[in-house]
């Protein structure tokens, strides 16, 4: 009987007495933390995308408190965040940064553009890319097998009906996720206040975009000869917004295109977004 | 028994992971890469030697003169998940750099049947208590060479066309097979040869 209580004893004693040690222990040798990186981490979206070049936003936070990394860099947190950043860090100003959001530069449908082949492979883009760069006519747009809505950790890239891939840019929190997986480089960043984008990536010339599909930048010039406060500059047969001008004419310049390839980025269904356009304009 | 002895038995012919399949989990899963490898080795090594010392303290002046002997395994769990902690807590503390290179893989280790393993060996076999401090070195010691070979060998089996039903863990297990298999050429032998025993 006595051994059983020795038993008992042994062992809460033994039980009690490393856990009052241990809890004494990390009394005694706890690591003060920064107190601006404890103020930091609440702060942060915690999407952990990773679109910092940081693992995580922990890592991001400790980084930047560290003085390692500069303020900035989360595109989920905006310019908001780097305010709240910069308020905790102690400086003045915040770098201001321009919300990117990414955009399929491309609105061929299966309607539009023309096929090389049938694929029957796997439903993943940089698989079809494998084979004569997808099945495409055009070699430069978009594949629509939707690797980019398996990557996107915002739900924010969706299938529309015809089969194009469209980014919501108020859901978009800039991570460059889909950038980085797309063979074809179709999706790119845009500020997220831009109105109208040019929506092909096609830099071969008229004749050959055209045999490949209807809706292609043929770089025919119009938007940049007619509308020169628009915004448009051709480059390489492609024509490309310089989003930091005016663009007092792209709406304009969006209605004179011959293909109908500089849609409003907010638009959703192109067509619905042109009526708009022109019932805006009349 | 010489201390050179008990080092070569525990890091060779008694490896505790490909000889007697002690700590399975944490050769499984921290393989991937070769410095993670070395880092949970270390921490291993850190923590079979220390181990071994506070248990066989706590085997011979609570649990023997109490004559409870039989509460060893639960005492030693206590004991070493305690004695994790303390130490995790002191490295944090005191050095930085090695709690980043060992911090992550020291929580690991708290319930590791390797860590128990070795402290119940001290009992059985009736070390005292310095050569329970080199036993539980040279445990340390041979995890850690263990674990290192084999996660160089899953670096180049990243590389080569394994059939999908084995890529990953089973390729892994049956590598740890193999090398076990090697293993098995260190017996008692060895000590006799070396003249040792």
């Amino acid at each position: 009987m006595i051994n059983i209580l020795y038993a008992f004893l042994v062992v809460t004693g033994l039980g009690l007495l490393l856990g009052f040690g241990l809890a004494f222990a990390a009394k005694k040798l706890e690591v003060p933390k920064d107190p601006r990186l404890a103020q930091m981490e609440p702060i942060m979206p915690n999407a952990n995308c990773g679109g910092c070049g940081y693992p995580g936003c922990a890592g991001y936070a400790a980084a930047v408190v560290a003085g390692e990394a500069p303020i900035g860099l989360c595109a989920p947190g905006g310019s908001e965040l780097s305010r709240k950043m910069a308020e905790i860090m102690g400086l003045d100003s915040a770098p201001v940064s321009e919300k990117m959001v990414a955009f399929v530069h491309c609105i061929g449908s299966v309607a539009t553009t023309n096929k090389d082949y049938r694929y029957e492979g796997m439903t993943d883009c940089n698989a079809a890319s494998l084979l004569f760069s997808g099945d495409n006519s055009c070699k430069s747009g978009c594949l629509r097998l939707g690797s980019c809505i398996k990557v996107c950790p915002a739900d924010a890239i969706s299938r529309q009906e015809d089969g194009r891939i469209v980014v919501d840019p108020d859901l978009c929190i800039g991570c460059k996720k889909c950038t980085a997986v797309c063979p074809n480089g179709v999706i790119k960043m845009v500020p997220a206040s831009a109105t109208y984008v040019v929506a092909c990536n096609n830099h071969e010339s008229g004749a050959k975009v055209r045999k490949a599909c209807s809706v292609g930048c043929i770089g025919c010039k119009i938007c940049e000869n007619k509308f020169p406060e628009s915004g448009c500059k051709v480059v390489n047969f492609l024509s490309e917004i310089d989003y930091s001008s005016s663009q007092a004419q792209i709406v304009d310049a969006a209605n004179a295109c011959p293909q109908k390839c500089i849609v409003p980025m907010r638009g959703g269904d192109v067509e619905a977004g042109m009526n708009q356009v022109v019932a805006q304009r009349d | 028994m010489s201390y050179i002895a008990i080092l070569i038995t525990y890091i060779f012919i008694s490896n505790f992971i490909l000889v007697q399949f002690l700590g399975l989990c944490p050769f499984i899963g921290v393989s991937k890469s070769s410095e993670s490898a070395l880092g949970m080795g270390m921490a291993v090594t850190f923590v079979t030697s220390i181990a071994s010392v506070v248990c066989w303290c706590a085997y011979q002046f609570i649990l023997v003169p109490l004559s409870l002997t039989y509460l060893q395994t639960i005492t030693f769990i206590l004991v070493i998940a305690a004695l994790v902690q303390l130490v995790e807590m002191i490295i944090r503390k005191i050095s930085p750099p090695l709690y980043n290179a060992l911090g992550i893989f020291l929580p690991l280790i708290t319930t590791n049947c390797a860590v128990l393993g070795i402290a119940i060996i001290n009992i059985t076999e009736g070390y005292n208590l310095l050569e329970s401090f080199f036993a539980g070195l040279a445990a340390g010691l041979g995890f850690t060479l263990a674990i290192v070979l084999m996660s160089n060998i899953r670096e180049r089996l990243d590389m080569y066309p394994v059939r999908r039903a084995f890529k990953g863990v089973p390729i892994a297990f049956i590598s740890a097979g193999l090398m076990a298999l090697a293993f098995m050429a260190f017996d008692k032998s060895l000590l006799t040869n070396l003249h040792l025993v």
